[in-house]
């Protein structure tokens, strides 16, 4: 017999309600502020057999949207075929192999096996960015390296805890391994306490509902999510649509990297071919398969938020082409900037490529950049080493709803940054700014919202910058006839010389002194439509706002603002000059 | 301590659509009730309405209480006093640049409209760094020229916000007091007086939200005593705030930010004083209006306050205030069948306008209410009324939208709709009371607004929360809030020490000069009071954490080995994680000394003279009614008709003035002497 629709919703919100509850408990008890502030991390509940994603957390970090079915995906195979021992209850397996399902070194996942009597029934799976897994730099975003094992620890799927308890071995292994290892045992159990709760709430739901009537539930709503994904698919011209998007450069060669992309519709399915982007690189800005896979259905998640995340919306979305490409990189291709980097990239390729045809949905290029400036020293005042982070926003793009976001946070991440007093809090440093960057939006009939401009100087002691950032070579693209947004622009003043790094956005151990200062510009995002065509009255306003100056709303945006404080819209001489350019 | 009696006291509440009204005689226990419609233009008119109409003799009125949404409006509708901002030089963005977010975890769309528009915002050079030290002075003629160039430029409010001034507040003290030189008014609001802690955004919004509201708060305070003096009313008139506790309206404005909670406040201070009565004192508190839900943490009759509350995107007020979490449902949220064939209720509402179909005010959408209509648990006879709409117009929609689409019956459809958004709420009501570390099956639901009773037992076995408590009145709650509340100042000082440092007695001395400052406040005011009570406690985490999760005191003069223990017993409770060697660290000091008001009888809420012998003498008729498994024949009572002691088994109606309580099959109500409503739920999963 089949379910009826309205117990299948009631499941539905049940198994919402396990993950949500998963990651709420995870970011809660999580040390690591990149967990617990940042919800830089995802929980969720993954088919037995295949590994398949049931549901997922609603709150989990996007770029982890694809990558958790993969990885447990691959630990089933491992397990099938000798390579990783037995599930049993009570175990969990620690994997943060970037080859089998992952990202980086520094997304740790966890996957516990979940029985119902003495049946492995599915699997209970999260991921949580650790602050540090070891490698040459602190924090594993090291811009030249050349090799994985230069970024830190990999583990393959091993059991942490077997049956219940922590294998004390393992983990004395783990922690001569990385920095700051005395505070991760808190995020272990948190963690671990996550994924126990998770396996709690999901016995109630079954013991409530019946197994088969669960399990039945999940087949039909997988089945479900996937006519509802199609039926999306389907309001989308066969195409090809195509489009491109480029990184800066991998940190060690510095050429441009492309994402080569072509979309199309096949009757309700939607492959997205990569065939033509740039060869796997020297340096970290390398992917693997699953953070691409992941990628392409995060943007698709932007673009279509109603479908639920499941295994099932995922069916229609092909991905072909990105065998022998950076997009799929092999063993030991260095791959620290794949989940913070490529991924939004190749995010922006999505949303290039789908823009003209779906106009209100998808938004002109966002800033695309994590942003990620490290600053590691020594601060002699409290004789400690000190590691600083600041990772930093930029605008969003122009759409058919209006402008672009200013100072949004990575396609990718749903995370905040430090405030400015905290970080001057914690280390020896003063910002001298930290303000909107303005000029930056794109223009378009929609502007792109406006980066962010930051200066900060090191007081004391010694320390060393480095970079790992993107969009400095080109901006955010515009689109439908709309600009770019401002490329990104990192500066270094040294000794009161500026100096800007040889590969823009990428740099490693920059050495600086006391008085030395970095500043940063972050990306606008794209333009939306013809600039010409924006409301006068909205440029001005932008004017008044400081946002642009009179020669950019006459240069970007051709209009003439009458002289005076006022700055009101000189209505014929902008008409002259907006026809006279048509 | 106890001052002389005030005698009678009104509470009065300014809801989104309703004014509501308590009036309440301690001496005779004599209680006039009004509801009028709110009056948005000037909220004055509404509360004089409301007084009007319950009669009140202005002259013999004790004491006035007031919730007002007057600033609450002012923030979400960005209807606020033209503002300015003066600001460290390179700063001047920290208002519109937030904390780089959006507003949606998917979906790449979003705006954000400041508090504090760009060009109001001016920059002076002037900087403090982390220790308070000064590394560059304030330049005072640009002050002034700052201050002018706000005045010129039309500002009323004026807000001074430096980095750092949490640390070291000269610079904002000197500024403010340049200001005050030339200011045409007293609405001047430094950054690290509404706010003394670090995080600039956070500090800088609350400061620019107390600023932009100061002006409008006062112009309405003003006109509202001006009319009750009008009126004959000689006494104070005392505001809500926030935090559950109320203020002279002659020192409200000065700290205008915790006004903007107040409403939902109210109304869980109200459930703490009737859990406490009825002997339940953890409660977790349902309001369901017309677009949302309310929820809030009860625990030993004190609601859970925060001090990080966010009101909307990227607008966080961080003031203690009691901890209202909203929920996106409603008895206007709409349902609908999605492109996967599913059914949905919500996020999107009818709202109060057009509202429901039912409402016969032009909605078209299928919503909450119209389900409960179709299922009997609200009365279709009194359809009749509104708009020319019956119950065949209800189910046309829902043949249409609903049970067509799904292959099922118009009955069936409604159905779903309930259990959905029953268990939607549900879910969202659970994620509220874990967040706030609480496990709901060990509270009781406390259940008001007009749609609330309605949901509470089904929400309540859904939840596995064994007892549903439904006041007396529970349309008016919040204005009863008003008249329970107690006089209550907050205080938080952090410390960021770890206890492996901390001096013996550091802690206690904290303690007693937040107690003596408190008490110093409340001997300011002109209420009569039953005594003082003093909540203390510490907010702590392990070294490395950014969370922190606060530790209740019995008594303020604690050692070290104790916090730390509290600190690991409370941290196992929350997350069942252990963690053994990790020094823990205080981090807030947290003192709220109360002024109790006297104590009042509640149970002439419901007029005794009204009340039957016997549970037949309230029973009004019967009709058929959908529970979760099939028709029942209902009866359905009058609740002031009630005994006050009667004792039923579901199904049952309970009807009053402005909601209606359903009590399931299986579960069972009874009376409390107070006149509160007890549901046992039957068969909790």
């Amino acid at each position: 017999m089949s379910l009826d629709p309205i117990t299948l919703s009631v499941i539905q919100a049940g198994l919402a309600q396990v993950c949500d509850e998963m990651d709420l408990s995870f970011s809660r008890a999580a040390f690591s502020p990149v967990i617990a502030e940042a919800n830089d991390r995802s929980d969720g509940i993954y088919d037995a057999a295949d590994g398949a994603l049931i549901a997922q957390g609603a709150g989990g970090l996007p770029v982890f949207v694809g990558t958790m079915q993969y990885s447990t995906r691959a630990l089933i195979g491992m397990i099938a075929a000798g390579r990783a021992g037995p599930p049993e209850p009570g175990d969990i397996y620690i994997v943060n192999d970037p080859y089998l399902g992952g990202t980086h070194l520094m997304d740790v996942r966890f996957a516990r096996p979940f029985y119902r009597g003495d049946r492995l029934w599915c699997w209970l799976s999260n991921t949580g960015h650790w602050p540090d897994t070891g490698g040459a730099v602190p924090g594993g975003f090291s811009a030249s390296a050349t090799a994985v094992e230069q970024e830190g620890l990999r583990l393959p799927p091993v059991k942490l805890f077997k049956r219940g308890e922590m294998d004390a071995e393992i983990y004395a292994i783990i922690c001569s391994n990385i920095r700051v290892a005395d505070q991760r045992i808190g995020d272990v159990k948190a963690q671990a306490a996550a994924l126990e709760m998770g396996a709690a709430r999901l016995d109630a739901l079954l013991d409530r509902y019946g197994d088969d009537t669960v399990t039945e539930a999940i087949g039909e709503l997988r089945r479900r999510a996937a006519a509802q994904m199609r039926s999306f698919i389907a309001r989308i011209p066969e195409g090809p649509h195509r489009a491109s998007a480029w990184i800066d450069s991998d940190g060690v060669v510095n050429e441009p990297l492309e994402i080569r992309l072509s979309v199309s519709r096949a009757g309700e399915d939607l492959e997205f071919d990569f065939t033509g982007s740039s060869p796997p690189c020297a340096g970290p800005m390398n992917s693997v398969r699953a953070t691409t896979l992941s990628s392409v259905y995060l943007a698709m998640r932007h673009i279509f938020p109603e479908v639920p995340i499941s295994a099932g919306a995922f069916e229609p979305l092909g991905v072909t082409g990105i065998e022998g490409t950076f997009l799929d990189a092999q063993y030991p291709r260095p791959v620290s900037g794949c989940a913070a980097e490529v991924s939004q990239r190749i995010a922006e390729a999505v949303f290039v490529a789908l823009v003209e045809a779906l106009p209100d949905r998808v938004t002109a290029a966002p800033a695309g950049t994590s942003g990620n400036f490290a600053l590691g020293g020594h601060d002699p005042e409290r004789t400690r080493d000190f590691v600083m982070y600041q990772l930093s926003g930029g605008g969003y793009g122009g759409n058919a709803g209006g402008d672009g976001l200013s100072n949004g946070c990575s396609t990718i991440g749903i995370s905040k940054a430090p405030p400015v007093e905290i970080m001057e809090q914690a280390f020896p440093v003063l910002y001298h700014r930290y303000a909107l960057r303005e000029g930056s939006g794109g223009a378009g009939r929609y502007r792109g919202g406006f980066g962010l401009e930051y200066e900060v100087e090191l007081r004391r002691g010694h320390a060393l910058a480095s970079f790992v950032m993107d969009h400095g070579r080109t901006g955010p693209q515009g689109v439908l006839g709309g600009a770019d947004g401002a490329v990104n622009e990192v500066t270094v003043i040294r000794g009161g010389a500026p100096y800007t790094p040889a590969h823009l956005s990428k740099e490693q151990d920059i050495p600086i002194a006391p008085g030395d200062r970095v500043r940063v510009a972050t990306p606008g995002g794209g333009g939306y439509g013809n600039p010409f065509a924006r409301d006068p009255e909205l440029v001005a306003r932008d004017v008044r706002l400081g946002r642009y100056g009179t020669d950019e709303a006459r240069a970007l945006f051709r209009v003439v603002l009458q002289p005076g404080a006022e700055q009101e819209v000189d209505r014929a001489a902008t008409e002259a000059l907006r026809d006279g350019e048509a | 301590m106890t001052k002389m009696a005030s005698g009678l006291v009104a509470g009065i509440d300014v809801g989104g659509t309703f004014t509501d009204l308590v009036q309440f005689d301690p001496a005779s226990g004599a209680v006039r009730l009004a509801k009028v419609p709110t009056t948005w233009e000037n909220q004055a008119y509404g509360v004089m309405d409301a007084l009007r109409s319950a009669g009140s003799d202005l002259e013999a009125l004790g004491l006035v209480v007031h919730g007002t949404t007057t600033t609450t409006n002012a923030v979400l509708e960005r209807k606020l006093s033209r503002t300015g901002l003066i600001t460290t030089a390179g700063f001047r963005d920290i208002l519109e640049l937030g904390r780089r977010t959006r507003p949606q975890p998917y979906g790449m769309f979003g705006e954000f409209s400041p508090i504090i528009p760009r060009d109001l915002r001016l920059e002076v050079s002037e900087r403090v760094d982390a220790a308070g030290t000064v590394v560059t002075s304030l330049d005072e003629s640009a002050v002034v020229a700052a201050g002018r160039r706000l005045l010129d430029a039309g500002c009323e409010a004026v807000v001074v916000h430096f980095l750092h001034a949490y640390a070291n507040p000269a610079h904002e003290l000197r500024a403010a007091e340049l200001l005050t030189g030339f200011w045409p008014n007293d609405h001047i609001t430094t950054g690290h007086a509404i706010l003394s802690e670090s995080r600039e955004f956070e500090r800088g919004v609350t400061a620019a939200v107390n600023a932009a509201v100061q002006p409008i708060l006062a112009r309405y305070l003003r006109r509202l005593t001006g009319e009750l003096a009008e009126g004959g009313y000689r006494g104070d008139v005392l505001v809500m705030n926030g935090n559950g506790g109320m203020v002279s309206s002659r020192l409200v404005t000065s700290e205008a930010a915790k006004t903007v909670m107040s409403g939902p406040a109210s109304g869980v201070m109200a459930a703490a004083y009737t859990g406490r009565a009825a002997g339940l004192d953890d409660l977790i508190t349902y309001d369901m209006g017309g677009t949302s839900t309310d929820v809030a943490l009860v625990r030993g009759a004190e609601p859970a306050v925060s001090s990080e509350i966010e009101i909307e995107y990227a607008m966080p007020i961080h003031v203690p205030m009691v901890d209202v979490r909203t929920v996106g449902a409603g008895g206007g949220s709409i349902a609908r069948v999605n492109d996967a064939g599913l059914l949905e209720v919500g996020p999107q509402s009818a709202g109060a306008d057009p509202g429901p179909i039912c409402y016969g005010r032009g909605g078209t959408d299928p919503t909450i209410s119209d389900a409960n209509l179709l299922l009997g648990r609200l009365d279709p006879g009194k359809l009749a009324v509104r708009g020319g709409v019956d119950l065949a117009d209800v189910e046309r929609v829902f043949e249409e939208r609903l049970a067509g689409p799904l292959g099922v019956s118009v009955g069936e459809a409604a159905q779903a709709v309930i259990r959905l958004a029953d268990t939607t709420m549900a879910g969202a009501i659970r994620m509220v009371s874990l967040s706030l570390g609480a496990d709901p099956r060990d509270f009781a639901l406390f259940a008001f607004g007009g749609a609330g009773p309605l949901h509470a037992a089904a929400l309540a076995r859904e939840l596995g929360v064994p007892r549903v408590l439904v006041p007396a009145r529970p349309g008016i709650t919040n204005a009863l809030g008003c008249v329970v509340a107690d006089l209550r100042h907050d205080f938080v000082r952090t410390v960021t020490t770890p206890l492996a440092a901390l001096e013996s007695g550091a802690l206690a001395r904290v303690f007693a000069r937040q107690t003596a400052e408190g008490e110093r406040m409340i001997a300011a005011e002109t209420v009569g009071l039953a005594g003082l009570r003093h909540l203390y406690s510490v907010d702590m985490q392990y070294a490395g954490q950014t969370h922190l999760l606060r530790v209740e005191l019995e008594r303020p003069d604690v050692d070290a080995a104790t916090l730390q223990s509290l600190f690991e017993a409370a941290y196992w409770k929350r997350f069942r994680v252990a963690l053994d060697g990790i020094g823990a660290i205080v981090v807030n000091v947290n003192t709220s000394v109360i002024g109790a008001r006297p104590p009042l009888d509640l149970s002439t809420l419901i007029d005794p003279a009204g009340r039957g012998a016997s549970l037949d003498a309230a029973l009004t008729g019967r009709r058929r009614v959908r529970f979760g498994d099939g028709w029942y024949d209902t009866p359905v009572y009058w609740r002031d008709h009630l005994p006050l002691d009667f004792d039923l088994h579901g199904p049952a109606i309970i009807e009053q003035m402005d909601t209606t309580l359903l009590v399931p099959p299986r579960d069972r109500a009874e009376g409390t002497p107070q006149g509160d409503i007890i549901v046992h739920v039957g068969d909790a999963p």
